[in-house]
């Protein structure tokens, strides 16, 4: 296996790192690619850009800011938010993205999944699954579907699916640790690869979810501070997770 | 952008030719090569691939519409003719199994054949295998994301076992991808450039 991977996420609107409690009161943190870049020098192995608003007006910026990106960064990014079809897909990739992911929209129409890899290969298909109790949640975790957790990531796996992105509602700002029987449920229901989001507090914490997952998303926990990250990397370390060197 | 262009022995520029073919997303290498200072254009002109000092060949996607898309632009051609030549040429994950003899995706394609061997599905780990992982001899960590490697008896380098890097003549074809692997993918890229300068 490839080794355990740290993936800093970043909520942007307009290009700008943007933060906010439930999406309200938005507040403007800093130039996306500047803090993607600074990320990047301190360790990350990926980055995500989620678009929060993902309006049609949006989606032009965000085509910008991908290309942006591209050009400064030479390490992989997924961008996710507000695709909803193969072509909004394929132009994130002509950008430079390298992976796009779906959330809603695979839950409302799941071919979409199988059109996408059909079009850019499934290492390029992120399915992002909001999680709470076992249910699957829709749009940004407010609408409960009616769908178990792992039998929808394993629909996801085998409608071509390249990784899931396993959010834990529960869990998601406790900074309480990850929701690791969900995650480890997941994990074992698929043969893809599985990235643990939601809960992230100490170094423990991510350790546990590299243990279940091939991958763990952060976000509060860096609190938009590339130090953090550098921090984090040594303690990890120190905990006896092999990452990769960056140098 | 760093400004110093790259220069040959004769005082030229590197030219860098990547591939076009219909498999999308060229950007990201386009924009590693140029930060080397080479002279990097993308092109689908067979005649512009010959000339290159060193021609790209990335890739993600299928093999049969990627050699599909090949053969439709006369590209297929370009790449054998110069590989035969003795010009540098360099493939790019997808790129790398297309150059085998044949591909065992999609049902069976038959590849550019630049290197013995066929192309695989993966059948241990979780597939996709996606992430950084150690490349030997040399140890540094590389960008891999696929669902199928070579199987090669030209196999230069490897990474869990799995072949990372293949070479024959004037052709390397490397599984990882280079342009997206940090500071130890533009190292690879800049001694790939300055073998074909």
């Amino acid at each position: 296996m490839p080794l355990p991977r740290l993936i800093p996420c970043l909520d942007v609107a307009a290009g700008r790192v943007v933060k906010g409690v439930r999406f309200e009161g938005l507040r403007d943190v800093g130039d996306a690619v500047e803090l993607g870049a600074a990320y990047s020098d301190a360790g990350a192995d990926e980055l995500v850009f989620l678009d929060i608003k993902a309006t049609l007006e949006e989606r032009a910026s965000l085509v910008q800011l991908v290309r942006r990106v591209a050009e400064r960064l030479a390490i992989p990014f997924t961008v996710g938010g507000g695709v909803r079809a193969v072509d909004d897909a394929a132009a994130l990739l002509d950008a430079g993205a390298d992976k796009v992911s779906v959330n809603s929209a695979a839950l409302d129409r799941p071919e979409l999944i199988a059109e996408l890899a059909g079009r850019l290969g499934s290492q390029a298909v992120v399915v992002a699954i909001d999680v709470s109790a076992g249910e699957v949640y829709s749009h940004a975790g407010t609408r409960p579907t009616g769908r178990e957790v792992t039998a929808w990531a394993l629909e996801a796996e085998q409608r071509g699916a390249g990784e899931v992105l396993l959010t834990s509602i529960d869990a998601d700002g406790t900074r309480e640790g990850y929701d690791l029987p969900v995650t480890r449920a997941v994990a074992a229901a698929v043969t893809i690869p599985v990235i643990a989001s939601g809960g992230a507090g100490t170094a423990a914490h991510v350790a546990e979810a590299l243990g279940v997952a091939q991958a763990a998303l952060l976000a509060s926990i860096l609190h938009e501070n590339p130090a953090r990250l550098v921090s984090l990397r040594e303690e990890l370390a120190a905990l006896g997770v092999p990452l990769r060197d960056a140098a | 952008m760093c400004g110093r262009m790259r220069r040959k022995g004769d005082g030229t520029v590197t030219g860098v030719r990547i591939c076009e073919y219909g498999a999308g997303n060229t950007l990201s290498v386009e924009v590693a090569l140029r930060r080397l200072g080479a002279d990097v254009a993308v092109t689908s002109e067979p005649a512009d691939v010959l000339a290159a000092d060193l021609a790209v060949l990335p890739g993600v996607g299928s093999a049969a519409s990627a050699m599909a898309g090949l053969e439709a632009r006369g590209l297929a051609g370009a790449l054998r003719e110069r590989v035969a030549a003795g010009r540098p040429t360099l493939g790019i994950c997808l790129g790398l199994q297309l150059a085998l003899e044949q591909s065992e995706e999609d049902g069976g394609v038959a590849g550019l054949g630049l290197l013995p061997g066929r192309a695989v599905r993966l059948r241990e780990g979780r597939v996709p295998r996606i992430g950084w992982a150690p490349v030997e001899p040399g140890g540094e960590a590389f960008y891999f994301a696929h669902s199928y490697a070579a199987e090669t008896s030209a196999a230069t380098a490897r990474s869990e076992g799995i072949v990372a890097e293949a070479r024959l003549g004037s052709f390397v074809g490397v599984q990882f991808h280079p342009e997206k692997s940090g500071a130890a993918g533009a190292r690879y890229l800049e001694r790939v450039v300055r073998e074909a300068g």
